[in-house]
């Protein structure tokens, strides 16, 4: 991470210890909720939080994006991917 | 007092923090409690608080933070815990460990506890149990988060800082990761309660406060892996006030042990401002309608510089209390800001209380030290 590359994604990922995601009934939206984090979260963004149990790799994720917005596998690729790396580097993915 | 909000959209609070009690073990000179500590016998029951829990979500709270005093001086701390959870807030526990053990935090993580704060007074055993006035704190401190951890819970390292421990902030990022949390608050000391009192004590000198700070953003990179870093920043020798509390009643409050709802924790230190409690009256009308909430709403009792300052719904002014304490005027710009004219004595103020040379705390809950001498001599 030093040199500027993108993080590393963990295989399998799964949300950390103390993050969870959360249906904010108030403000009618997904939110990810951490220690004095709070993480607004817009429809896709929710899809693959949600998704994020441990269970799935990051491939099955893209295929399940991709089966749900019936949309192309490469552009989703990179939408996870680059959520998923935004997530790692702001520690909220179990490493 | 204005009501400018009479029409206008009130925002959703997102955060409440939840002082169980006043009881604790330790005796930090800083504590943010009130110097006037509510009574065991006052304390608002279990009961209560689920209530209160539920309206704070119904309301639009997403987190509630279990504090105190320490929290785990409450012997019904499970089921209040339970209660925040079943009510579907978030719950973050901040807690000095005294009081916990493996089994009860077992519980409560059972019952849904999310995530614990814990505080640590310094890197060294001695030094950390003369600043909480509590032998063997700090051992218990750290097995503690090695059991949290264990436990597979979210742990944050909490350190106040202040001139006995600043010169420490680097070791105290290095022990936060080396217990295995996963985020560290490097909080300067906030001088309110407990803290105003001591301040002559607990004041770093702006070298210090600068070189600390480096200190931070030096290590920041090499632990971006492993551990969040937040900072609190020191006020006093800063140049643009902090954005205290998000906004006075924009973004969170405060209920006391015995149910007064605050939109800050030292807000009552602010003379004549009325203050509604949960046992009369529910949370939602005290967010919307509390004269202490509307007090400092929004912008519209501002004077200037603040009125017309670029800066106004970006740092809402600074912090009320800290106006009223240096300025004596709860409605100024806080000092804390360049460009409030009493901006220059307070970092004079600060200055000149770092070099006092007579460093004795006056702890919380314990007599003060001509009281003790005075009970050695007898």
């Amino acid at each position: 991470m030093h040199d500027g590359d993108a993080p590393k994604l963990p295989e399998h990922p799964r949300l950390a210890p103390g993050v969870r995601l959360h249906f904010d009934a108030t403000r009618n939206a997904w939110v990810l909720l951490g220690p004095e984090r709070v993480i607004e979260t817009e429809g896709p963004a929710s899809e693959i939080l949600r998704r994020c149990d441990g269970s799935r790799t990051v491939a099955q994720i893209v295929d399940e994006l991709a089966a749900l917005y019936t949309a192309d596998r490469t552009e989703i690729a990179g939408d996870v991917t680059d959520m998923l790396a935004e997530l790692v580097t702001k520690r909220m993915l179990a490493a | 007092m204005i009501m400018p909000h009479a029409g206008a959209a009130i925002p959703a609070p997102l955060g409440l923090l939840a002082e169980l009690t006043h009881r604790c073990p330790l005796a930090c000179p800083y504590c943010s409690n009130p110097l006037a500590l509510d009574n065991r016998a006052d304390e608002l029951d279990a009961a209560i608080w689920a209530r209160v829990f539920r309206e704070a979500a119904a309301l639009g709270v997403l987190q509630v933070h279990l504090s105190g005093g320490e929290p785990a001086s409450r012997r019904d701390l499970v089921e209040i815990v339970a209660a925040a959870h079943a009510a579907g807030l978030y719950t973050n526990l901040i807690t000095s460990a005294i009081g916990l053990d493996g089994a009860r935090l077992a519980k409560l993580q059972a019952l849904g506890l999310d995530h614990v704060q814990l505080s640590l007074q310094d890197v060294d055993a001695a030094s950390a149990d003369h600043i909480a006035d509590y032998a063997g704190a700090h051992a218990r401190k750290v097995a503690f988060a090695r059991t949290v951890v264990e436990q597979g819970l979210a742990l944050t390292v909490n350190a106040v800082i202040h001139r006995a421990n600043i010169d420490h902030v680097t070791a105290f990022v290095e022990t936060a990761a080396l217990l295995g949390a996963g985020r560290v608050e490097i909080a300067h000391t906030q001088y309110y309660g407990w803290a105003l009192r001591n301040r002559r004590a607990l004041m770093p000198t702006g070298a210090q406060v600068h070189q600390a700070m480096q200190q931070v953003e030096r290590i920041r990179p090499l632990y971006a892996d492993r551990l969040v870093i937040d900072l609190v920043v020191p006020d006093y020798y800063a140049r643009r006030p902090k954005a205290c509390m998000g906004g006075w009643a924009r973004r969170s409050l405060n209920v006391t042990p015995s149910g007064r709802v605050l939109p800050c924790h030292a807000a009552e230190t602010i003379p004549g401002l009325k203050f509604w409690s949960v046992r009369e009256h529910p949370l939602q009308a005290i967010w919307m309608g509390s004269p202490a909430f509307q007090a400092f709403r929004g912008t519209d009792w501002m004077a200037e510089p603040c009125q017309s300052c670029a800066f106004r719904e970006v740092d809402f002014g600074g912090c009320r209390c800290q106006a009223l304490a240096i300025v004596g005027d709860a409605a100024a710009t806080d000092p804390a800001c360049e460009l409030s004219p009493h901006h220059s004595r307070m970092l004079a103020l600060a200055e000149q209380e770092s070099v006092e040379p007579d460093i004795h705390y006056r702890y919380r809950g314990r007599p003060a030290r001509d009281e003790v001498t005075a009970i050695q001599a007898r």
